[in-house]
């Protein structure tokens, strides 16, 4: 190409530039090992972010790169709309905005495969074998990752409906679509360079991301995201293949195997594997009557309620309350008044801990933000494993916006589906407040039977307009 | 081992599998922030678009090449500060703790 004045400036900067991506690659790993674990977490980040910032202008040294005012002008404005969203999102919508920063980085790793195609359109040249398999698998992967990294967020968001949508033969036309992606790739690599057949490639990309994620319920889209993370660092390699650079190679690798275990780790929280979780809408399809007939059952039974004055006396006079968090105090944005109720109990002499379940809320890890938010000492903070022995001497349970990570069906009805995840105790308790909204299933679409166990006393109202009454109910005592 | 792109096989291999072993056991509580620091990373595309905004002559290849420079630094950058608004609030709590 051209632009290089002489061949020993050339190497030199060539060796140079190779050398600068050697060292980020190892910061990379190294920040993301010590992301792994709490005490070097931070640090862990910012080392990353220096790895990113020298491969960045590393890579702007190279002799065939001129064009710095368009890039730097791009970098400008991607870096002002990036922190804004940073800055500007609130803690709740943390699992959103991960998902659509997700999707971003996989378009861009598809538009760097389709514009390194596009130099060949109009010229008779055309990409090697190897070449033209990397651009193709940049667009699947890339264009995956965007598309279904946008319905994701939007499911978050609420923006469309979180249940699982399914339709007649959906497996069969999704079957269909990525048969045509394959035999549109196969033409375009036998048969020559054809701008039409790679545009379709493109928009069935993009069209099998939306159909992947569209029959997974909300409840598990921490999981699709985390996946889908991993599938952008895959686009990231392809896209490294196709313009012949290794710090893309490895930093995308890096990512998309660390994204897999997360992504395991993550379904081993949740007791499921992850064909289940991405699959599980197409076997529920056939079960939703029976599931139907048993949530009719309930409708019979009658539930106790309480209001915040009587549920204040039974919090301030209990000797230890237990309270287990959920998506509901997440979306009420309740996590102050928790955290003021648990101060208010403390004065009066009642020792307050919190349950967080591994999936509690969106995201796993979510509930911890939250509360780490408001100042909960981390120390008051109990994984499940640790909690549930406790809840058999637990006064009072007092349950937040939690619905099937409480679920007693879990250990019992052997056809639920959500039967054998690992569930929070909350119905051991003597007594258990469930504040909710009203009756309504949560993610799993599952009647909840803790609601109408004699004990539990349901407390309907949002999350923050309740608690904010049972602190000043507390303040009375 | 002439073709780039079997050289590039090896690397993409041998780093995968380093990718592996790097996490092991992640307490939940680190699950969404290092969800989110490794999609910074992910971001690392931004090198491709820099490459193939670069050139000498306007282009559409440029011109997609710009888009994804943009698209890639929210993400990059982006992902690098929401991940440490989540590690802050952790650090803040340890040390009261």
């Amino acid at each position: 190409m051209s632009g290089i004045e002489s061949n020993g400036l050339g190497d030199l900067i060539t060796n140079g530039i190779q050398i600068g991506y050697l060292i980020a690659s190892c910061l990379f790993f190294v920040g993301i090992k010590q992301l792994g674990s709490p005490a070097t977490a931070r640090q862990g980040n910012l080392i990353s972010s220096v790895a990113m910032l020298l491969a960045v202008v590393v890579t702007l040294l190279d002799l065939n790169v001129v064009n710095y005012t368009t890039i730097l002008g791009c970098v400008a404005i991607g870096s002002v709309i990036g922190t804004v969203m940073a800055q500007r999102v609130a803690m709740t919508e943390m699992p959103q905005l991960v998902g659509l920063f997700n999707g971003l980085g996989g378009a861009a790793s598809a538009l760097v495969a389709i514009g390194e195609l596009w130099r060949y359109f109009g010229t008779t040249n055309s990409p090697d074998t190897g070449g033209m398999i990397s651009i193709l698998l940049g667009v699947l992967i890339g264009g995956v990752t965007l598309s279904g990294s946008l319905i994701a967020f939007a499911k978050l968001q609420g923006t469309i409906s979180g249940a699982p949508v399914t339709f007649p033969f959906q497996q069969a036309f999704n079957a269909a679509l990525l048969v045509s992606f394959l035999i549109g790739g196969g033409l375009l690599l036998t048969g020559g360079l054809n701008q039409s057949m790679f545009l379709g490639t493109i928009a069935i990309s993009l069209l099998l991301g939306v159909m992947f994620v569209l029959p997974i319920g909300g409840g598990d889209m921490p999981v699709v995201i985390s996946l889908l993370n991993s599938l952008s660092g895959l686009a990231a390699s392809a896209a490294g293949f196709v313009v012949a650079n290794s710090m893309l190679i490895i930093a995308g690798a890096l990512v998309g195997a660390s994204g897999i275990i997360l992504t395991v780790i993550m379904c081993k929280g949740m007791n499921r594997s992850l064909t289940n979780v991405l699959f599980a809408a197409f076997g529920s399809a056939e079960s939703t009557p029976g599931e139907g007939a048993s949530g009719g059952s309930m409708v019979g039974q009658s539930v106790k309620t309480v209001d915040p004055e009587e549920g204040a006396m039974m919090l301030g006079y209990a000797r230890s309350v237990v309270i287990v968090p959920g998506y509901g105090m997440a979306v009420a944005q309740a996590q102050h008044a928790v955290r003021e109720l648990s101060d208010q109990l403390e004065r009066l002499g009642v020792e307050v801990r919190y349950a967080i379940h591994p999936v509690a809320g969106r995201m796993p890890g979510h509930m911890n933000v939250l509360l780490a938010e408001a100042n909960v000492p981390y120390d008051r903070l109990y994984d499940m494993e640790d909690i549930n022995p406790q809840f058999e001497t637990t006064d009072v349970a007092l349950v937040i916006g939690a619905n099937d990570v409480v679920n007693p069906a879990a250990r019992t009805a052997k056809d639920s589906p959500i039967y054998g995840m690992p569930i929070l105790e909350a119905d051991r308790a003597k007594h258990t407040i469930v504040i909710k909204r009203s009756l309504g299933t949560g993610f799993a679409g599952v009647e909840n039977e803790l609601f109408y166990n004699d004990k539990t006393m349901m407390m309907f109202g949002g999350a923050k307009d309740m608690l904010t009454k049972l602190v000043a109910e507390v303040k009375e005592l | 081992m002439n073709d780039p792109t079997i050289a590039a096989l090896f690397i993409f291999v041998l780093a995968s599998f380093a990718g592996f072993e790097v996490i092991n056991k992640v307490p939940p509580t680190l699950h969404t922030p290092l969800m989110s620091g490794a999609n910074a990373i992910s971001g690392i595309a931004v090198l491709g678009a820099i490459v193939i905004a670069g050139d000498r002559e306007p282009s559409i290849t440029m011109i997609l090449g710009a888009i994804a420079i943009v698209l890639a630094t929210i993400n990059v950058v982006g992902g690098f500060l929401v991940t440490d608004r989540m590690l802050q609030m952790f650090k803040k709590k340890e040390v009261k703790a």
